[in-house]
């Protein structure tokens, strides 16, 4: 059973990962204002546009996941910050919309509206995100109590603080989270147009500035940020299932942990590696390979360190027992088994959206495609 | 407790607006994913521009839709974690597996090839590109699979128990959840009135473009693949809307007996083809349930049992504890709802005591608790009852939905009987003519109509249970307050309103232009 928890805490950490990493295409969105021209705005929606339900599938999937394995998790976190999640849902609304809608005539609000949906999706998505994964790692104000499913009246498990989610967005550490993410998917989507858009020296110019001032704030705010989670207390459980909080738990998690930190600190260098030689060679275009993979890694490692190590993943900070462990939030040993087959299908999966990510990126959009393409947005 | 009365209501508007306006767009993404198929594949193999000029038509028509579906599919599946948080707890070792697989199995497939359908023209390989509109398509029905099998469980929980200690149900039979005969029957009859309803817009738009005399060929020949696709389905959904009549008929009677307005049944029962409802009718009031009926003898007993004499138990049949049993075949006395209600709170107050037990380490008094719990779980949701009335659905909505449906089916059959005779014996004198034209533009919105009726009846009529016998709404919602679900509840309103009339200004505004030129002869950009 504990494997079985470990792994799909494992999985939910990927699916994490991989969608922080897949969040360049909301950074892409709060860059379309910068755009020179009409026709350089309209290269960045359509490069981005061939990714952006790549990036929905994985939130969905994401929340699916955390459904099927962690169930509590979905029942308490979802139900108890109800507004944070909504204010999520609700940028993403308007960015599935925005992109098919934006050029086509009698689209009711404009292609300016459009595009400032998909600036709000952008700051929103990537801010709030951060917000919701802050909470995981500095708590939150929640009690579980299970027995309360028994009563007529209130017979509600899970109760969260009166302000539902907004307390969370007004709490400094979750923001530095957030802005964090922000920086981090603005300096993925510049060196994302430098791969996959051709429009002349001066727009490569253009983003490689974007994205050495994007990664410079990327850099420091994440310095604070391991700085901060680093010298946090935690809160962690004993053999009997006991949750206590724990001095320097995240710290003590990554020195016992080893070889997560070692893929921590091997994904902090592949994206400053990224950067650096996007900085140094002006012609090299393959900048968001190192920072795309850097970025997985270095999530990956994080959020595994917020689960393993007998870790309480969501933190309740009114009452620890309240808080959410792998242990006492998964789903039952047969649901995990079979989820876990289905999970066998993973690399399948992954394999036809490299294949498809590849023919589709190759070579670069150019203005002379999109002006031809039959469906462009 | 008034506070709870109001999150819960609230609650289920908001779910109900959110799933009625995902059902606008879902259904169009499931028809036109296949006809777009079949029509990309008669390209493949002629090699003829006019078929690709025809693809490419609905092509963009289809990913205007799918957006929308996209959005307000979001929202659903996270609204069972915002607004029905017990519920995710309670069953959610059951109904998060569906979801998960839903999004790996499917979601992905789709996700990843349509943009090989819209951006991979020049890109990729004629054949693979007809390879991502087929992967597409079947990722659109996976998707329905995946999602019908967890609602279907809803209305039919199989393959779980109750585990106390947890205070949840756990899964342990994949295989009975996802191929319970609730399952597999909705999954068909679901896509396949997607079919009927893509191709009612394929033939609707089509029949407009006829009006307009620009692209007769072009019309003529969407016609012909979707009256084709269209007397399949709608003949199929038929088909499979019999084996759902059964299917309610065994495991959902209390629904069977709103939809037909049926208070105290009998042998050899009659259906209701005419008739209004008496809203201020209560169980065992004595006053009629339907005014100005009239009725097809026997009907019922033959359309829920298959056996023109069978007992059809009516509400308040139901109340004093007739049951259908598992095979369906006969009727029986089982337990009376107010027995039901006693069970319930008695199985409620055995799990307070192993609750006690198990934290005093009693190993004794928890096996005896649980006992009690395994004998009474089965009516656990009724503890939250309080009167058997409480378990009696809006009678007057499943009535009127499920003759709605019915007899826009009905129309739906002939109509694509005459479409598919017309279309493929070439009577294109009766295609074009003006008033057949106008007629099938007509049928563009009875299809939606009966497709959300649908809908309306099998969730309307499963109240008040989010798991049928097992939680009612109101021990399913989240800790909110009914402000907050207000706010958002409307604020859903005006957004899904925005999004609506954008959707359907943009697909007429394209409809239109394309309509001004021929499009078979319109430079290819």
């Amino acid at each position: 059973m504990e494997a079985l928890q470990s792994y799909w805490w494992f999985l939910i950490s990927l699916l994490g990962a991989l969608l922080v990493f897949l969040l360049f295409v909301q950074g892409g969105q709060t860059m379309l204002f910068c755009s020179h021209s009409s026709m350089t705005r309209n290269l960045k929606v359509n490069s981005l546009g061939r990714k952006w339900e790549l990036t929905y599938t994985t939130l969905v999937v994401f929340g699916g996941a955390f459904f099927a394995s962690f169930p509590l998790f979905y029942s308490t976190c979802f139900g108890g910050a109800y507004w944070l999640w909504m204010l999520i849902l609700l940028s993403f609304i308007l960015q599935a919309v925005s992109y098919e809608f934006r050029r086509k005539p009698g689209n009711l609000l404009g292609t300016r509206v459009y595009d400032a949906f998909l600036f709000f999706n952008g700051c929103a998505g990537c801010i709030l995100l951060g917000v919701a994964v802050g909470m995981m790692i500095f708590g939150a104000d929640f009690t579980v109590t299970k027995g309360n499913i028994l009563d007529g009246g209130q017979p509600v498990i899970s109760v969260w603080n009166p302000s539902h989610g907004l307390e969370a967005i007004f709490n400094w550490r979750n923001l530095l989270v957030g802005f964090t993410v922000l920086f981090l998917a603005r300096t993925n989507a510049a060196l994302y147009f430098i791969n996959s858009i051709e429009e002349g020296t001066a727009f490569r110019a253009r983003q490689r500035r974007a994205a050495l001032v994007n990664g410079a704030v990327f850099v420091v705010l994440f310095l604070a940020l391991v700085a901060v989670i680093f010298t946090s207390d935690g809160y962690g459980y004993d053999a009997d299932g006991v949750i206590s909080e724990v001095p320097y738990k995240y710290a003590d998690n990554l020195m016992s942990l080893w070889w997560l930190g070692f893929i921590f600190v091997v994904g902090v260098v592949m994206v400053l590696y990224g950067l650096g030689k996007t900085a140094v060679r002006r012609v090299y275009n393959h900048g968001i390979v190192w920072t795309g993979a850097g970025t997985v890694l270095a999530i990956l490692a994080l959020m595994c360190l917020l689960g393993y190590n007998d870790t309480a993943f969501l933190p309740s900070v009114t009452d620890p027992q309240s808080s959410l462990t792998i242990r006492n939030s998964s789903s039952s040993y047969f649901t995990l088994k079979v989820m876990t087959w289905v999970s066998v299908l993973s690399p399948i999966v992954i394999a036809y959206i490299a294949v498809v990510w590849r023919k589709l990126s190759k070579p670069p959009l150019t203005p002379t495609e999109l002006e031809h393409e039959h469906d462009a947005y | 407790m008034d506070e709870l009365i109001n999150v819960v209501d609230w609650s289920r508007w908001q779910f109900a607006l959110t799933a009625i306006v995902h059902w606008l767009f879902v259904p169009l993404t499931i028809g036109l994913s296949l006809i777009i198929g079949i029509m990309e594949t008669v390209y493949y193999r002629t090699r003829n521009e006019k078929w690709l000029r025809i693809t490419k038509f609905w092509m963009t028509l289809f990913g205007i839709n799918f957006a929308c579906g996209v959005a307000t599919g979001l929202i659903l599946e996270f609204e069972f974690g915002t607004n029905w948080s017990n519920y995710s707890w309670f069953v959610g070792d059951i109904f998060g597996a569906p979801l998960a697989i839903e999004g790996i199995v499917a979601f992905f497939l789709e996700s990843t090839f349509i943009a090989v359908m819209f951006f991979g023209w020049k890109r990729v390989s004629p054949r693979f590109h007809l390879a991502a509109t087929w992967l597409t398509a079947i990722g659109v029905a996976l998707s329905a699979l995946w999602i019908l099998v967890a609602n279907a469980w809803m209305q039919y929980p199989a393959g779980m128990e109750f585990d106390p200690e947890q205070m949840r149900n756990v899964m342990v039979s994949f295989k009975d959840v996802v191929l319970s005969p609730v399952a597999v029957n909705k999954f068909f009859h679901t896509v396949l009135s997607g079919w009927v309803l893509g191709s009612v817009f394929v033939v609707g738009v089509s029949c407009w473009l006829l009006i307009k005399r620009n692209n007769r060929d072009f019309a003529l020949r969407s016609i012909k693949v979707a009256g084709a696709v269209g007397l399949a389905g709608i003949v199929l959904t038929m088909w499979t809307g019999d084996g759902s009549a059964v299917e309610v008929s065994k495991y959902q009677p209390m629904k069977l007996a709103a939809m037909e307005g049926l208070y105290s049944g009998s042998e050899g029962q009659g259906l209701v083809a005419f008739g209004f409802v008496n809203t201020d009718k209560r169980p065992f009031d004595g006053q009629k349930a339907i005014h100005a009926e009239v009725s097809i003898p026997k009907g019922l007993s033959i359309l829920a049992r298959h056996d023109a004499d069978a007992f059809v138990p009516g509400i308040e049949d139901l109340i004093r504890g007739y049951a259908v049993n598992e095979s369906g075949d006969t009727v029986y006395k089982d337990v009376s709802y107010a027995r039901r209600i006693e069970m319930g709170k008695t199985a409620r107050q055995a799990l307070r005591d192993y609750d006690a037990a198990m934290k005093r380490g009693d190993a004794a008094a928890m096996a005896s608790a649980k006992r009690i719990i395994d004998d009474n779980f089965r009516y656990f949701g009724y503890g939250y009852l309080n009167a058997p009335e409480d378990a009696v659905p809006p009678v007057a909505v499943s009535f009127y939905s499920f003759r709605v449906m019915v007899m826009a089916g009905g129309y739906l059959l002939l109509f694509f009987i005459v479409v598919a005779w017309a279309s493929w014996r070439r009577k294109v004198n009766l295609l074009q003519n003006r008033w057949f034209c106008i007629l099938g533009l007509l049928t563009i919105p009875v299809v939606w109509i009966c497709s959300e009726a649908g809908w309306v009846l099998a969730e309307v009529g499963r109240q008040p249970w989010t798991i049928e016998g097992l939680l009612p709404v109101n021990a399913a919602v989240s800790a909110i307050s009914s402000g907050s679900v207000q706010t958002t509840f409307w604020l859903f309103v005006a957004l899904f309103t925005v999004l609506l009339v954008a959707e359907v200004s943009i697909m007429v505004r394209h409809i239109r232009r394309k309509a001004e030129t021929d499009m078979f002869y319109e430079p290819e950009k």
